[in-house]
């Protein structure tokens, strides 16, 4: 296989941003730059289904791997995928596109430069997912945060500075500190590659400090309690694309940084420092889950479930069994495809109203049935019902846990019951009771593009709640693989 | 006989200081020949040491007082493309402000001779001969507005300063002499391993004569207001390209010299490295004016060239020799972009001047937007790969303590980076500035911010070459 694919896979959203720079920006009509930015990203998307079928199942070893010389002596540009990773890509891929379809109501001006952007975001985004070297992997992981802040900064609500800058400098100060791990492991290993240090492992007495540095990186970026904070504040003012992307796609790179090089590189300190990941995750579910309860704002509501169930993924995966990790991965998969649901959701009424309380709703079942049916589809899901792909998630990671550690299982689980009060409460508040705001009555159904979207996101959550098999076929061989390369790793220590 | 084709650039360039002042002299308005021949001198004078760098290794002439090797050669060609292109795009602004006589290029490069003399100096007096006729030209061209007050005073404050640490700087240049009997650094370098306190007095003067040049905390006090006060261009020189020859002689006093007393100046350098990433990060939030910023952000940089310098190794003098060539092209682009911001034939300088640019001008607020986000050091931009280069050299040293504080620092400094973008693409509009640019302005911007937008492609180019540079 010596076509480029992830390369490309990588590069073509970025010269359909390029495409997009030269198109006239004209204020009212768009379509241009929109189908463009359409046509990128199903492309794009169309790509990643074939990686799909290509990819190999029954091996754990990196495919469609893309090695080159791009600093003499020092990195290469790397990139690969493995059954861990694809379906991340995969995602990126997907929700990209509806992103796009679902932009012209939450964005009014320079429309052109906001679809560069998610398109730019789209490519860094694939190669966080993609690289296989830790300086390129670092190179993404930041680049990410430029098209990231514009989106917030310029189309954001009110108080878009302040999260802008949040957001940024939080992610920049966890990230230097990683930058620092990176380079020290250069000079302990001689290489950067994560497939040859895979390989020749890094000495114990440096790995506790190193994860610490890796931690930081992620803890902000997935986020963990007490470093969630700016998650809220960003959520709320991007606009609804921004968010959606926000909470789909980048929430995921850390999760998905802890498998890839916590738990690979460094397994003895990921051991030493479960029962901190422990602690820090069970505070997440059930400290913000009561923090969602309490919430008047739908956006902030979501985004912390989404602190909360970020919590259950980095539970999950430092259970370190083959249950938890898989469950994990699902629940990211999972969680990325439900809150960019909601998150759509609210954007919808929000462009009908300019409204994000809670308060202003109620009673919306008897004006717009279609959009209340779609809305209580994500809101299950969303809590974990059996026959959604959210059920899937937590349950084997639940199932992990009690391998593991019977009381910190316990206590998560509270966090489930937690999880469907919130989300119950919300969605009575929002769509039954009393119509009583009158401007309510005159509110419009979900209209041909929202209602596509929204069905795109609802038919993989159905369809993998019944049968999550393509799912953990995919990944099961990478992760049981990892999880026996770490036993290894910990026996000859 | 000396090989006197090896100090052709040299001779070249006094020759033609000479010839343009004479025809400046005899010729009425000539300004506009000066100009021009001046760029033209500039040209030949990069070429001939362009052709040089290929056939030298190292060679020293007239008892070793002055050396040529492959960091002298490289450093003059920056310092002489750097040079040119300040002049090149200066002559809008001088118009405007009628200031296009032919002294302001006959200035220039005479700085630029001194700054030649000091990169390949080898030997005290030589070094000092060389500083002065930099400082010298320098101050003039600090005051070059004399109509402005604050030109004045920009320049009187610098006269003094600098003469100040001058003065610091012979005295050490005597201490050292006085241990080691003789002005040549390699001579020098063989006499001095004892441990005598004043001889650590010695070294101590002379670092911070240097340090002062190149405006480290804690001698930095006058780079604000000296950037503030003097001609936007005149800015832009001193930002770019006097650094580069006080840093060539920064290294070569460190690494020629002093190399067997690194427990003495290693400590100092760390410190000063420190002072200024911490110093220069904080200080520039506050600020209003962007030339003031734009000192505070030089000062901060010059502390991340500071940390490669401290690890006493090859890899970290190619790592701020790399850093600063990526700075040059950095503060290039900037000063582009400062030098557009004009609205009948008036400057802007103000950071709320640019507020809501980026909807009458989409293209130039692009620029400042890559040039902003790369000098706070963000992937994939250059500014990022700079400071990469220096820490790959500072933690081979395990130095984690100077690594750790200098990215944190980048932190601090990314706020008030994103500060001007938040008001360039956040904020409410103001009135359209001119477009009508001089041709050498668009091309200097375009092709500096092409430079570190796609820098990331071929890193290897600029590391190839700066990795023939071994001092130690």
């Amino acid at each position: 296989m010596n076509f480029p694919i992830l390369s490309s896979l990588i590069l073509l959203p970025i010269i359909g941003a390029l495409f997009l720079f030269f198109t006239k920006d004209k204020e009212g009509n768009n379509l241009t730059a929109k189908y463009v930015a359409l046509f990128t990203t199903i492309v794009n998307f169309l790509i990643s289904i074939y990686l799909w079928i290509a990819f190999e199942q029954s091996t754990s070893n990196f495919q469609f791997i893309e090695d080159r010389i791009w600093i003499e002596g020092f990195i290469n540009y790397k990139v690969g995928i493995d059954g861990i990773s694809i379906l991340f890509v995969i995602l990126t891929t997907f929700i990209t596109p509806l992103c796009v379809i679902s932009v012209n109501n939450s964005v009014k001006n320079r429309l052109r430069d906001f679809l560069i952007a998610i398109l730019i975001m789209e490519s860094f985004m694939i190669g966080v997912f993609c690289a296989l070297d830790l300086v390129v992997f670092y190179l993404f992981f930041e680049a990410g945060l430029i098209p990231m802040f514009l989106i917030i900064g310029i189309w954001g609500g009110t108080r878009r500075v302040y999260s802008a800058f949040k957001f940024f400098l939080y992610t920049l100060l966890g990230s230097v500190l990683m930058l620092v791990a990176i380079i020290s492991i250069y000079w302990i290993t001689g290489t950067t590659d994560v497939v040859r240090l895979y390989e020749i492992g890094i000495d114990v007495k440096y790995q506790n400090l190193l994860w610490l540095a890796f931690f930081s990186s992620f803890a902000v970026k997935t986020p963990m309690w007490p470093v969630h904070t700016w998650l809220p504040d960003a959520h709320v003012e991007a606009p609804t694309a921004g968010s959606v992307l926000l909470a789909a796609i980048l929430l995921k790179m850390a999760g998905y940084g802890f498998i890839r090089f916590s738990l690979g590189l460094f397994p003895v300190a990921s051991e030493t420092f479960t029962p901190l990941i422990y602690v820090l995750s069970v505070i997440a579910i059930i400290f913000t889950s009561l923090i969602a309860l309490m919430q008047e704002d739908m956006k902030k509501l979501i985004a912390y479930s989404s602190v909360a169930h970020m919590g259950f993924v980095t539970l999950g995966i430092f259970t370190l069994q083959q249950q938890g990790i898989e469950g994990s991965i699902i629940q990211m998969i999972s969680h990325g495809l439900v809150s960019a649901a909601l998150f759509l959701t609210v954007g919808v009424v929000y462009d009908r109203m300019h409204s994000r309380l809670i308060s202003t709703y109620g009673g919306l079942v008897s004006v717009i049935p279609k959009y209340s049916i779609l809305f209580m589809i994500f809101a299950l899901a969303s809590l974990g019902l059996p026959g959604t792909s959210g059920f899937i998630g937590e349950f084997l990671i639940l199932m992990g846990a009690f391998k593991d550690n019977f009381l910190v299982a316990v206590i998560a689980s509270l966090g489930v019951i937690l999880g469907a009060a919130y989300m119950l409460w919300l969605y009575k508040r929002v769509v039954f009771g009393k119509l009583i705001n009158e401007d309510l009555k005159k509110i419009v159904d979900l209209n041909r593009s929202e209602y596509f979207v929204l069905s795109c996101l609802a038919a993989p959550i159905l369809f993998y709640g019944f049968y999550p098999d393509p799912l953990i076929n995919t990944i099961e061989v990478s992760v049981s693989d990892l999880i026996s390369m770490h036993e290894t790793n910990l026996a000859s220590k | 006989m000396e090989n006197l084709n090896l100090i052709l650039p040299e001779i070249f360039i006094s020759l033609s200081i000479m010839f343009l002042l004479i025809l400046g002299v005899f010729k009425k308005d000539s300004s506009k020949i000066t100009v021009n021949l001046s760029l033209f001198v500039i040209l030949i004078t990069t070429i001939i040491t362009i052709n040089e760098t290929f056939s030298v290794n190292r060679e020293t002439l007239f008892n070793g007082s002055i050396v040529i090797d492959q960091m002298s050669s490289l450093m003059k060609i920056i310092t002489l493309i750097g040079g040119f292109l300040v002049l090149v795009i200066s002559s809008t602004y001088l118009k405007i402000f009628k200031l296009y006589n032919i002294e302001y290029p006959i200035l220039i490069i005479s700085s630029i001779l001194g700054m030649m003399v000091m990169i390949s100096s080898n030997d005290l007096i030589v070094f000092y001969m060389g500083l002065e006729l930099q400082s010298l030209a320098l101050y003039v061209l600090a005051t070059y507005n004399r109509d402005q007050l604050k030109s004045s005073e920009a320049g009187l404050k610098y006269f003094v300063l600098s003469a100040l640490s001058s003065g610091l700087l012979l005295y050490g240049c005597s201490l050292v002499y006085g241990f080691s009997g003789s002005t040549n650094f390699d001579i020098i370098s063989n006499q001095l391993n004892s441990n005598e306190y004043v001889l650590t007095f010695g070294i101590v003067f002379i670092l911070v004569g240097l340090a002062f040049k190149i405006s480290a905390v804690p001698f930095h006090m006058w780079a604000p207001d000296v950037y503030e006060g003097s001609p936007t261009t005149v800015t832009l020189f001193f930002t770019i390209v006097p650094k580069i020859a006080a840093l060539t002689v920064f290294i070569r006093f460190l690494y020629v010299p002093f190399l067997n007393l690194i427990d003495q100046w290693q400590m100092i350098i760390i410190f000063l490295s420190i002072a200024s990433m911490i110093f220069g990060a904080v200080a520039a939030i506050g600020q209003t004016n962007i030339k003031r910023l734009i000192a505070y952000s030089s000062i901060s940089h010059i502390g991340y060239t500071l940390a490669g310098l401290a690890t006493a190794t090859n890899e970290g003098i190619q790592s701020s020799i790399i850093y600063i060539s990526i700075y040059v092209v950095m503060n290039l682009a900037l000063f582009s972009c400062l030098l557009m911001l004009k609205r009948k034939d008036q400057y802007y300088e103000d950071i709320d001047d640019l507020s809501g640019l980026s909807k009458n001008h989409p293209l130039l607020s692009l620029c400042l937007l890559l040039i902003l986000f790369s000098l706070a050091g963000i992937p994939p931009l250059a500014g990022f790969f700079a400071k990469f280069y220096v820490f790959k050299a500072v933690l081979e040293q395990s130095m984690y303590f100077l690594a750790i504080v200098g990215l944190l620092s980048t932190v601090v400094a990314a706020f008030y980076y994103l500060r001007i973008i938040k008001i360039i693409y956040f904020d409410k509009e103001k009135d359209k500035y001119d477009t009508d640019h001089s041709l050498w302005l668009k091309f200097s911007l375009t092709v500096s911010t092409i430079l570190i937008l796609f820098y990331f492609i071929f890193p290897s180019l600029l590391i190839d070459v700066v990795s023939r540079i071994n001092i130690i």
